[in-house]
């Protein structure tokens, strides 16, 4: 029995300088816990800004970099490597029974690529910020930019490469470092999720990391690439940038699909239903998530018939996406269902996404799109996929696997309590959001007519109660860590390979190398 | 190796995608600035880039043969070579900026043509920047050969460096026409 990952040394040398792919997931669960706290400063601020429909906490300008900012941080900085980096990199290895990813060093290189790129970015906004929203759309970012729009957009052209080297090590390990048995079919159903975020990552990044660099030589060199007076096209940008940032709502939302596939079978103790069609639904949906970029771009003046291509292949999205609701409710069908923290998570994420997606298909509808465009109902569409998806999922994850990680349990009353609050605040503030964007207030506006006013107090109350819910994992979590080791190595009895070596892992992960010889799911087996 | 190619693939992509936009929609300014183009040093650095694929190949044959010593003697060539190109591309640099060719505020020319040379600078520049990540590599491969010259396994670098190479010299062969070739507005 060798030691646990924790104990192999306690310096914090052997914290920054280490190859082991579960200490460099704790680094990254470090640095995203601080980005989605600062990002959600600024959510806090605005909503306050907004509590009355005079502007009396922030000015105009203010309220545009604090969105910005809001928008940046959240995206690129939390929700893109929150549950890869920091759920992918600790469990990959262990759910494919090896020692540590593919390249190592590679691994440990992305996470300071990653603090360059936040640093980088957290400069600029400390600096005074950039108001260009996250998008950074020609010309506000190119000739009429008034904040630090460069050093932003070269923190976020920095973060993209260490996104790249996650996901090429989440590939090469997924093809060449499975247990002997462990056959493509047996794979994890958050394995088979995080390869497909890979693909997506590798073949949308770099179109990102162009578009950013092109605003970079335009601004620094006075090259000029979007500009209108010389026959340029600053809807160009408008298709690079949504080539890469469509596709990326799917490497925040994929991940979180895999997380809930697991959490729902476990607490259901019944394999996930039409495993086959849930694994392909995740490849599906990276290989149409590439198609759909100009959903974005409806009322800019693209070709109508550009856009109604758009429109139907954006429809089409929602079938695998279907098919894995239908899957996770057949599923608990006759399962043994235990209400536990991380299931009320999961059942959550269901409910929330399943509002998300529809309401994604009023915005597909070219005619509906161009009513709602850039207003409050796209910002409360994409919030219930963003937050009442990806971060109720990456909350359910790190509770559910938090005893494999630590070693500890934490106090599950206290759990609960906080998953209720945070599902309750949560549709407090965005739910009234979709009612604001059908009666057509605008977003990205610091003041609006007082007939809003109502529901922008109910959204923002949301808020607050949203926020404390966030706080309370933060208290009991780190307290748990004063309780003994005494998780167990299998505290939910699930099946994957992860929950078959100690709690915390041993270094090598394995005393012994497993192999693999039953089905998925299989809880027969145990 | 071939999964990051594939993701430099799309990096080109993209420049290029939105290179070839602007071409369709300035045909005839973008077939003038191509006119501007000094197509014999271009001319010259596809050879010199091509025949450098072959002395790369080469090296990857006698690495997989074992013959250390010789793999890193056509790794040698390569470096050269690949140094020349990248002189030879420094006096081009030299003369468009000489020409008033620079894309800046001062530029010689129509709007349009500013887009191409803009383009011009981007492509070219995010290739010859992968040329110098090309040399370093090569340099490091030679190295490992030379160090494993008692005839040990090369190992999978020199592999790897060779398609890296080779990836190189692909994008040029897409950048010499596009940039130098195409003169007609049709």
């Amino acid at each position: 029995m060798s030691a646990c990952y924790l104990d192999a040394g306690r310096t914090l040398r052997s914290w920054l300088l280490s190859r082991d792919h579960k200490r460099i997931a704790i680094l990254y669960l470090a640095a995203v816990t601080a980005f989605f706290f600062i990002g959600g400063a600024a959510a806090v601020l605005f909503r306050l800004e907004l509590l009355t429909p005079e502007a009396d906490l922030v000015s105009a300008e203010a309220y545009n970099r604090l969105f910005t900012l809001h928008g940046v941080i959240m995206v690129f900085f939390f929700l893109i490597p929150s549950i890869p980096a920091v759920l992918g990199n600790f469990l990959l290895p262990l759910m494919l029974g090896c020692e540590d990813l593919a390249f190592p060093r590679l691994n440990l290189l992305s996470w300071y690529v990653f603090m360059a790129g936040g640093a980088l970015t957290l400069g600029a906004a400390v600096a005074g910020g950039v108001d260009t929203g996250w998008t950074f759309y020609t010309p506000y970012s190119t000739a009429y930019a008034n904040g630090y729009v460069t050093l932003m957009a070269a923190g976020i052209f920095v973060a993209g490469f260490s996104s790249i080297l996650t996901g090429l090590n989440f590939v090469v390990t997924t093809h060449r470092m499975r247990a002997p048995g462990l056959t493509w079919g047996r794979l994890p159903l958050f394995v088979w999720s995080l390869y497909a975020t890979s693909v997506i990552v590798l073949l949308g990044t770099p179109v990102l990391t162009i578009a950013l660099a092109l605003i970079g030589v335009e601004r620094v060199l006075g090259v000029p690439i979007f500009d209108p007076r010389l026959g340029g096209d600053p809807v160009l940008f408008q298709h690079l940038f949504w080539f890469y940032s469509h596709p990326a709502v799917y490497i925040m939302i994929l991940p979180a699909m895999g997380v809930v596939s697991e959490i729902v079978s476990t607490f259901a103790r019944r394999p996930v239903f039409g495993y086959r069609f849930v694994a392909g639904s995740s490849l599906a949906i990276a290989a149409l998530g590439f198609l759909v970029w100009g959903h974005h771009m409806f009322v800019s003046g693209q070709s109508e018939f550009a856009g109604l291509v758009f429109s139907l292949l954006s429809f089409l999205v929602a079938v695998p996406s279907g098919v894995k609701v239908f899957n996770w409710t057949a599923t608990l069908w006759r399962g043994r269902i235990r209400l536990d923290t991380p299931m009320l998570y999961a059942l959550g994420f269901i409910g929330l996404f399943t509002v998300g997606g529809l309401t994604g298909l009023f915005l597909a509808a070219l005619g509906v799109d161009v009513h709602v465009h850039d207003t409050y109902f796209v910002i409360a569409h994409f919030h219930y996929i963003m937050v009442g998806g990806a971060v109720m999922a990456y909350l359910g994850g790190i509770h559910f696997w938090w005893p494999k990680i630590s070693g500890r349990s934490y106090p599950d009353g206290f759990g609960r309590w906080a998953a209720v609050l945070i599902f309750a605040g949560f549709n407090l503030t965005f739910f009234p959001q979709f009612l604001l964007g059908y009666l057509g207030m605008p977003r990205r506006y610091h003041a609006y007519p007082p007939e809003y006013q109502v529901l922008n107090v109910l959204s923002t109350a949301g808020a607050s109660i949203l926020g404390v819910g966030y706080l309370l994992p933060l208290l009991y979590l780190p307290w748990s860590l004063r309780r003994p080791r005494d998780a167990g190595e299998n505290p939910w009895g699930a099946t994957g390979l992860e929950w078959r070596t100690a709690s915390p892992p041993p270094v090598e992960n394995f005393d012994a190398p497993p192999a693999v010889i039953w089905e998925a799911y299989d809880y027969d087996a145990l | 190796m071939w999964v990051f190619l594939a993701t430099e693939v799309l990096f080109f992509g993209a420049l290029l995608t939105a290179f070839s936009a602007y071409r369709w929609a300035h045909a005839r300014a973008f077939a003038l600035a191509a006119g501007r183009m000094r197509l014999r040093l271009g001319a010259l650095n596809t050879g010199v880039l091509l025949t450098s694929s072959l002395s790369m190949a080469a090296a990857v044959h006698l690495a997989r043969e074992g013959r250390a010593r010789a793999a890193a003697r056509a790794l040698l060539a390569t470096g050269l070579m690949g140094g020349a190109f990248l002189a030879v591309k420094g006096v081009e640099y030299a003369g468009h900026v000489r020409d008033g060719l620079w894309p800046g505020p001062a530029f010689a020319g129509a709007g349009p043509e500013r887009l191409f040379f803009a383009f011009y600078f981007c492509l070219t520049g995010l290739h010859a920047l992968h040329v110098i990540v090309g040399l370093a590599a090569v340099g490091a491969a030679g190295a490992s050969c030379l160090r494993r010259a008692d005839g040990s396994e090369p190992g999978a670098l020199v592999e790897n460096v060779g398609l890296y190479w080779h990836f190189v010299d692909v994008v040029w062969i897409w950048l010499f026409p596009l940039l130098y070739l195409l003169r007609s507005a049709r």
